[in-house]
C-alpha cells in the first residue's frame, strides 16, 4: 500500500539531494498567519519571530549582559522587563534572557548570540518553541483582566513577565499600551488562541 | 394584570413594563423591580413552601439574606433552583416557579408533614434511622436522600460562560451604603487605586429604603450622584451586582460579578458570570446590617417580614405587601416602617411594641408593652393576636407585620479567617472581631454604627486612616448631613410561651428544636447548630442565628457572648458551581496540545487519544479496516518488515549544558555518564531520592558542555522540575543551564529495515548514515531536504534498525509530509501510540506501565546499571535490603500456554498448586499486547525472583475477570533478543 500524501511540499531533485524548500506551518497550523477583530481589539498571530534563550554560565554573568547589549543596543533589561529595538530581549530568569528579532533577517538569530557570548553563556534556539499573539486596541486591560493576574493598573510599555494563561506558562510583553505581545507553548497555540479569543468577546 | 400593591413614588421604571410568570401565572412588574417586589405588587404574598413541615412562605427580607422566597427560574438548560427572588432582577419573560412542593404551591400534598411536627423535630433522622440496621443502604438513605434539597435541575449542560479575571487595587471597598461610598469618594479622590463592589444592582444600600434626606437631597439621589462621580474617576472601579464571596489569604478577595443574571439571554460572547479574583493592599467592609426577627408562635405567615423590608418594599420599589398592615417591634426602628407605610397611603392597623414607654403616633396606633403572640391565615396573613400590657389578648386584622427586634452587623467577611465575632452590649448584637483578615478595616453598620451620619463619617475615616497608611496623601470630602439619632432598642428575642416559632424558616429550626437541643444537652453553639440545622442552608442563618444563641443562653443560665457564636465562611451568599469552573469546562478544561504532525493525521483519518494534555495519533485506519487491531498489526508488521514512521515529538526534551552538564547528569542518572562521547547517546536511568525508579531516556552528547536529555512524555514535567530542583537547590554551585526544548523540535521515528534508505533520501549527502560512520546510538546536527539544521539521533524503541530525526517544529508538518512522500518506495506507513506500545513489549523495552512508582533499577533487571563507582540520586537507597531481597520482583516475559488465550494487564501470577490468594501472589502483569509477529497474545510481568523462573509454567488469574489459565515464562525480549536488527 503506498501512501497518497498530499503534495503540499514537493521535491526539487538537485543532484541526488533536495534543496530546502520545506514550507512551515504557523503555529496555529496554517501556511498564514490568523488575524481576528473584535471590538477595539485586534489579534494577531506572529510567525515571522526567531528567539533564542541566552543563560549566563557561571562567571559570564557581566560578560553575558554585555553581549546582549551588543546584540539589543540598550542594557539588558533588569527583572519584569524588555528592551531593545529590532532585536529585542526580555528577562525570563536570573542572568537570563530570552532574544526576539524578525525571522527572515535572523533565523539563525541563536547562532548570532551564541557567537556574541564567546562561551560565556548557553545559547538554545527556541525559535519553534512558542507562539505568538500580539494583542493591539485601546483597552487592552480589559482583555488581559480575564486571563493572566498581571497588575494592569500598572503594566507598562517596557514590561515583560511570566504569567500563566488559562494552564499556560506564558510570557507577557508590553511593547505600548495598545500593543501586549503573549508567548505561549507553540503545540498548546490553538488554545491560547481561543482563550485569548473567549476573553476579547467578555470584555467587549 | 393589576399590581394592585403598587404605591406611588419608589426607583422603578414605570415606562417599562415587564412580563413575568410565577407558576404559569402571568404578571407584570416595572424595570427596578426585583422578582419578589413585581410578585408583592401583585398582591402574590405565597411564594414558596418550607423545608421541612412544608409550611406557607412569603418573603421575609428584600435582599441577599432571604431564607424563604427561593424559587426556580428559567426554563429549559438555563433553570437554576434556589434562586432567591429578592435579589433576582425582574426582566421581560422570566419564568419563575416555587419549589419544594408536591401539587400546586396553594395545596402541597407534603403540607401533612406539619401535621407530624412532633415527630419531626430536632435529631428525628439520628434518632429513627437507628433500626433495623439493614434498612439504611436500601430504604432509609433514598428516602432521606429524595427528601434532601430543594427543587430541581434540569440535567442539561449549562448553556452559559463563565469568566474568571484577576483585578488588583489600593483599596477594596465592600458594599455601597453611606459608607461604602463616603469611602469610595474620600479615596477616590485622593487618588488611590479603589474597588467598589456591592451585590445591589442599584448603589446606595439603605439610602435606597429611606425616606430621610441627605442635606438638600434624597439618600437615593445623592448616591446616584456619588456613583455617578466616581464611575467618572479613572482610578475608581465601580461594580454593581458583584458580590464578595471571601477573604482568602494575603489580601486576595473572591468576587462574583453578574454580568447577565438581569438579562433572559446574555449577549453573544459574554459570560453569566465573573468570578474575579482581587489583589488588594486594603480592603474596608461596609457590609452594613441584617434585621433580626422576634419569634412568636406561627410568625411564618406569607405576609409576615421583617419591618425594614417592608420600609425597602415601599419606599425602593413603591409595593406594600398589604393594604393594611401592622408592625412587632423591639426599637424605634420598627416605628419608621410605620411612618413611612402611612406616609405611602397604606393603612397601619398599629405598631406593637414591647416597650412600655413606646414613642407615641398620631396617625397610628401604637400599642406599648405589648407582644404578637400568635398569627392566623393558611395561606397568608389574615391577622395576628396580640396581648396587651393589661394581660388580655386582641385580635388585629393585618394582611402584613413588619417586624424588627434591631440589627446585626454583617460581619461575615471578618470570620473567613476564624475570627470571633464579638458581644457589644450597647446594640446587643456582635460586632467584627479584632483578629479579622490582615489589612481588612470595617465601617458603618458593619460595625456597629446605626445612623446615617455616623457611617458617612465612618467611611471617610476609615478610608483616610488607609490612605495615610499606604502613604496616599488623604483628602477631605464634603459630606453631606444625615440623619443622626440612633434607635432606642430593648433586647427582646422571642414571646414567652410559644414553642412553634420560627428562628430559622429556611430549614423550619423552631423555638421548640432549640429547647430540645438543650434538653438533651447539645449545648455548644456548634452542636446547637448541627443537631438543630440551625444556620445552615443558603443564608447561613444571617436571619436566624441570634434567636438560638439567645434562646440558648436564657436555658442555660449564660449571657449571650458566653454562648458565643457559630463563625462563617466562603462563599458569603450561593454561588453557582459554573462561576468556579469559570472556563475550565468541556473541551476548554484544560489546554490541549497538538503535535507536529496533527493536521497531517487529521487528513489521514487517525484516530487520536489523549496523552496527559497531548493529543497523539493512536492508530491510522485504512479503508477496509473495522476493527483497530487490525489497523495496529498492519502497522507493527509493515514496520518490522520495511519501515515505519512515528510522531515522537511528545517525548521531553531538556537542553543541559554548562561546563559542569556531564558531572550534572551523572548525579542525576543512577548510570555513568562520564565517559559518554561526544556524538554518541546513552540509555539513563533515573532514580528517586528513595531508590524507586523515576524516569528512563536518553542523553545525547553534542557537545563536550551539550547533551539533550529525553524523558517519557508523562514525565517531561516532572523529570525538569526534578533536574531544575537538583540545580538549584542540591548542586548550586555547578556551571550548568537548563530549558525545555521539547515544544522547539519536532521530532519523528523512522523504525524499519529500510529505516536507513529512507533517512539517506531526507538526510543531506555530506552526512554519513552508513553503519559505521552512524552506528547504534550515534547522533548528530545534521541539515535535510537541502540545508535545514536538524538533529539525528540513532536509537531505538522498537528493537528495529531506527532513528529519530528532529527539525524545528515549524517545518515539523512539512517534515511528515516528506518523509511519507520519500518513504512511498519502501511502502513506509505512519504509526500510532498502539503500534509504539506492540512494538516495545516486543522487544521488551519499560515504559510506564513498568515505571510505575514502585519499582527499583532491580525489578527491572537494571540492578547493574546502578554504578556504585559515583553518588548519583537514589543510588545509596537503592541499596536498601528491602529492595533487594532475594525474591525481588524481577521483569519478565509472559506467553500463554494455549495461544488462543489472552494475557491480560492487572492479572496475577500464582505458582501452580498454590492457593489463590494474597499471600501466595508471585507477581502481576504490567503490559500486555497481541503480537503480530509471534501470532499471540504476550505480556510483561514482575514475578518474584523472575529472573530464575524462565520455563516456569504459572497460573494467571484475574478474580476481576474471571481468568484462570497457564502461562510460561519466557525472556521479555520476544523479538530479537541479541539486539543484531537495531545494530544492522
Amino acid at each position: 500500500m503506498r501512501w497518497k500524501s498530499s503534495a503540499l511540499i514537493s521535491l526539487i531533485p538537485k543532484g541526488n539531494v533536495c534543496v530546502h524548500n520545506l514550507t512551515a506551518i504557523t503555529a496555529l497550523g496554517s501556511t498564514e498567519p490568523r488575524t481576528d477583530k473584535h471590538g477595539p481589539i485586534t489579534l494577531s498571530e506572529e510567525a515571522g519571530y526567531a528567539l533564542a534563550s541566552v543563560a549566563a554560565r557561571k562567571g559570564g554573568e557581566r560578560a553575558t549582559n554585555l553581549a546582549i547589549r551588543r546584540l539589543i543596543g540598550p542594557t539588558a533589561p533588569k527583572p519584569g522587563h524588555v528592551a531593545g529595538d529590532k532585536v529585542t530581549a526580555f528577562w525570563s530568569g536570573p542572568d537570563q534572557w530570552i532574544l526576539e528579532a524578525p525571522y527572515d533577517s535572523h533565523e539563525t538569530l541563536f547562532a548570532q548570540a551564541t557567537a556574541e557570548v564567546k562561551g560565556k553563556a548557553s545559547v538554545t534556539e527556541q525559535t519553534s518553541g512558542w507562539c505568538r499573539f500580539d494583542l493591539h486596541g485601546v483597552g487592552l486591560a480589559a482583555v488581559l483582566e480575564r486571563l493572566c493576574a498581571i497588575n494592569m493598573t500598572t503594566f507598562q510599555p517596557g514590561d515583560a513577565t511570566r504569567s500563566s494563561i488559562d494552564h499556560l506558562g506564558c510570557f507577557v510583553v508590553c511593547r505600548t499600551l495598545e500593543h501586549i505581545s503573549i508567548l505561549g507553548p507553540r503545540s498548546s497555540a490553538a488554545s491560547l488562541h481561543h482563550s485569548l479569543l473567549t476573553a476579547m468577546r467578555s470584555a467587549y | 394584570m393589576s399590581q394592585i400593591n403598587r404605591l406611588k413614588g419608589g426607583q422603578i421604571d414605570r415606562s417599562q413594563t415587564l412580563n413575568f410568570t410565577f407558576d404559569g401565572k402571568f404578571f407584570q412588574g416595572h424595570a427596578g423591580d426585583t422578582l419578589a417586589s413585581a410578585l408583592l405588587a401583585n398582591d402574590v404574598r405565597l411564594m414558596g413552601r418550607s423545608f421541612k413541615y412544608h409550611r406557607p412562605r412569603g418573603v421575609l427580607t428584600a435582599g441577599s439574606e432571604e431564607p424563604n422566597a427561593i424559587m426556580e427560574l428559567r426554563d429549559g438548560a438555563r433553570q437554576e433552583p434556589n434562586t432567591r427572588a429578592t435579589t433576582a432582577e425582574l426582566f421581560d419573560g422570566l419564568t419563575a416557579k416555587s419549589q419544594n412542593k408536591i401539587g400546586s404551591l396553594r395545596f402541597d400534598l407534603m403540607a401533612i408533614n406539619d401535621r407530624f411536627s412532633n415527630f419531626l423535630t430536632a435529631g428525628f433522622y439520628y434518632k429513627t434511622f437507628m433500626w433495623p440496621a439493614a434498612f439504611w443502604e436500601k430504604v432509609y438513605e433514598p428516602i432521606i436522600r429524595k427528601a434532601a434539597g430543594l427543587g430541581s435541575i434540569s440535567f442539561q449542560d449549562d448553556p452559559d460562560d463563565y469568566d474568571r479575571g484577576f483585578l488588583h487595587c489600593d483599596l477594596l471597598i465592600i458594599g455601597a451604603g453611606p459608607a461604602g461610598l463616603a469611602a469610595a469618594l474620600t479615596a477616590g479622590r485622593a487618588g488611590a487605586q479603589v474597588i467598589l463592589a456591592d451585590e445591589d444592582y442599584t448603589l446606595g444600600g439603605r439610602l435606597n429604603s429611606e425616606r430621610f434626606s441627605l442635606t438638600d437631597q434624597s439618600g437615593a439621589e445623592w448616591a446616584a450622584k456619588t456613583v455617578a462621580e466616581l464611575n467618572s474617576l479613572p482610578n475608581v472601579r465601580v461594580m454593581a451586582r458583584a458580590t464578595i464571596l471571601g477573604a482568602f489569604d494575603h489580601g486576595i478577595y473572591g468576587a462574583l460579578e453578574r454580568v447577565s443574571d438581569h438579562l433572559a439571554v446574555p449577549a453573544a460572547g459574554k459570560p453569566r458570570q465573573i468570578l474575579w479574583r482581587i489583589y488588594t493592599k486594603r480592603s474596608l467592609l461596609c457590609a452594613g446590617a441584617t434585621e433580626r426577627p422576634i419569634a412568636f408562635e406561627n410568625n411564618d405567615r406569607p405576609g409576615i417580614m421583617l419591618a425594614g423590608a417592608m420600609r425597602s418594599y415601599a419606599n425602593r420599589w413603591a409595593v406594600t405587601a398589604a393594604q393594611n398592615v401592622a408592625v412587632f417591634t423591639n426599637n424605634d426602628d420598627g416605628h419608621k416602617t410605620a411612618a413611612d407605610l402611612h406616609a405611602a397611603g397604606v393603612n397601619v392597623a398599629a405598631v406593637i411594641d414591647i416597650r412600655h414607654d413606646a414613642p407615641k403616633s398620631q396617625d397610628y396606633e401604637v400599642i406599648a408593652g405589648g407582644q404578637v403572640t400568635n398569627s392566623r391565615g393558611r395561606l397568608g396573613l389574615t391577622s395576628v393576636q396580640v396581648s396587651l400590657p393589661d394581660g388580655s389578648t386582641r385580635n388585629l386584622p393585618c394582611g402584613a407585620l413588619g417586624v424588627s427586634g434591631g440589627w446585626n452587623p454583617n460581619v461575615h467577611l471578618t470570620s473567613h479567617h476564624r475570627g470571633r465575632p464579638v458581644w457589644n452590649d450597647e446594640i446587643a448584637a456582635f460586632c467584627p472581631p479584632k483578629d479579622g483578615p490582615a489589612g481588612l478595616s470595617v465601617a458603618g453598620a458593619a460595625l456597629g454604627l446605626f445612623t446615617t451620619a455616623a457611617a458617612l463619617t465612618c467611611g471617610a475615616s476609615q478610608a483616610n486612616a488607609i490612605l495615610k497608611d499606604l502613604g496616599i496623601k488623604q483628602t477631605n470630602v464634603n459630606l453631606p448631613k444625615a440623619e443622626d439619632t440612633l434607635a432606642n432598642m430593648t433586647p427582646f428575642w422571642y414571646v414567652k410561651g410559644c414553642s412553634r416559632a420560627w428562628l430559622d424558616q429556611q430549614n423550619d429550626v423552631t423555638v421548640k428544636d432549640v429547647k430540645l437541643s438543650h434538653q438533651e444537652n447539645f449545648i455548644s453553639v456548634e452542636h446547637l447548630k448541627r443537631y438543630t440545622t440551625l444556620g445552615m442552608a443558603t443564608d447561613q442563618g444571617k436571619t436566624s442565628n441570634m434567636g438560638g444563641l439567645a434562646i440558648m443562653a436564657e436555658l442555660t443560665g449564660k449571657t449571650i457572648p458566653e454562648v458565643g457564636t457559630t463563625i462563617f465562611r466562603p462563599p458569603y451568599t450561593p454561588t453557582a458551581i459554573g462561576a468556579f469552573a469559570g472556563r475550565d469546562r468541556g473541551t476548554d478544561f484544560r489546554p490541549t496540545r497538538k503535535t507536529p504532525s496533527q493536521k497531517w493525521a487529521e487528513e489521514q483519518g487517525a484516530v487520536f487519544v489523549e496523552v496527559g494534555m497531548w493529543l497523539r495519533a493512536q492508530w491510522f485506519p485504512q479503508a477496509g479496516e473495522t476493527h483497530w487491531r487490525q489497523s495496529v498489526d498492519r502497522e507493527v508488521l509493515a514496520t518490522r518488515k520495511s519501515v515505519g514512521i512515528c510522531d515522537v515529538t511528545t517525548l521531553g526534551k531538556i537542553d543541559v549544558q554548562g561546563a559542569d552538564a556531564v558531572t550534572f547528569l551523572n548525579k542525576i542518572y543512577c548510570n555513568a555518564f562520564a565517559k559518554l562521547a561526544v556524538g554518541k547517546t546513552r540509555y539513563g536511568l533515573m532514580l528517586r531520592e528513595d531508590g524507586i525508579a523515576m524516569d528512563d531516556g536518553t542523553a545525547a552528547r553534542l557537545a563536550d558542555d551539550h547533551f539533550v536529555v529525553t524523558t517519557t512524555t508523562a514525565n517531561a514535567v516532572s523529570v525538569f522540575r526534578h533536574m531544575e530542583f537538583a540545580r538549584q537547590c542540591l548542586w548550586p554551585d555547578f556551571d550548568v543551564q537548563l530549558i525545555s526544548t521539547t515544544e522547539a523540535w519536532a521530532q519523528y521515528a523512522v523504525a524499519g529495515p529500510n529505516a536507513r534508505n529512507l533517512l539517506q533520501k531526507i538526510v543531506d549527502p555530506e552526512f554519513d548514515l552508513s553503519n559505521d560512520g552512524f552506528p547504534f546510538m550515534a547522533c548528530a546536527n545534521v541539515t535535510v531536504c537541502g540545508g535545514l539544521r536538524a538533529r539525528l539521533f540513532r536509537i531505538s524503541f522498537s528493537g528495529e534498525l531506527a532513528y529519530e530525526i528532529a527539525v524545528p517544529t515549524r517545518y515539523g508538518d512539512a517534515m511528515i509530509r516528506r518523509l511519507m512522500q520519500a518513504g512511498e518506495e519502501f511502502d513506509a506507513v505512519p504509526y500510532g501510540t498502539e503500534a509504539l506500545g506492540v512494538m516495545r513489549i516486543e522487544k521488551g523495552h519499560a515504559a510506564g506501565n513498568e515505571l510505575n512508582g514502585t519499582t527499583s533499577a532491580v525489578n527491572l533487571g537494571m540492578g547493574r546499571m546502578v554504578s556504585k563507582k559515583k553518588d548519583s540520586i537514589g543510588s545509596t537507597l537503592s541499596e536498601r535490603s528491602g529492595l533487594n531481597t532475594d525474591d525481588a520482583l524481577k521483569l519478565v516475559g509472559l506467553r500463554p500456554v494455549d495461544p488462543k488465550n489472552p494475557v491480560p494487564a492487572g492479572s496475577h501470577l500464582m505458582t501452580k498448586g498454590d492457593p489463590v490468594d494474597a499471600a501466595h501472589d508471585q507477581g502481576y502483569v504490567t503490559s500486555a499486547c497481541y503480537s503480530p509477529n509471534l501470532g499471540y497474545c504476550i505480556a510483561l510481568a514482575y514475578i518474584k525472583s523472575g529472573d530464575s523462573r524462565e520455563g516456569e509454567i504459572m497460573r494467571l488469574v484475574s478474580p476481576l475477570t474471571g481468568f484462570d489459565h497457564e502461562v510460561e515464562v519466557v525472556s521479555a525480549h520476544f523479538i530479537d533478543p541479541e539486539g543484531e536488527r537495531l545494530r544492522a
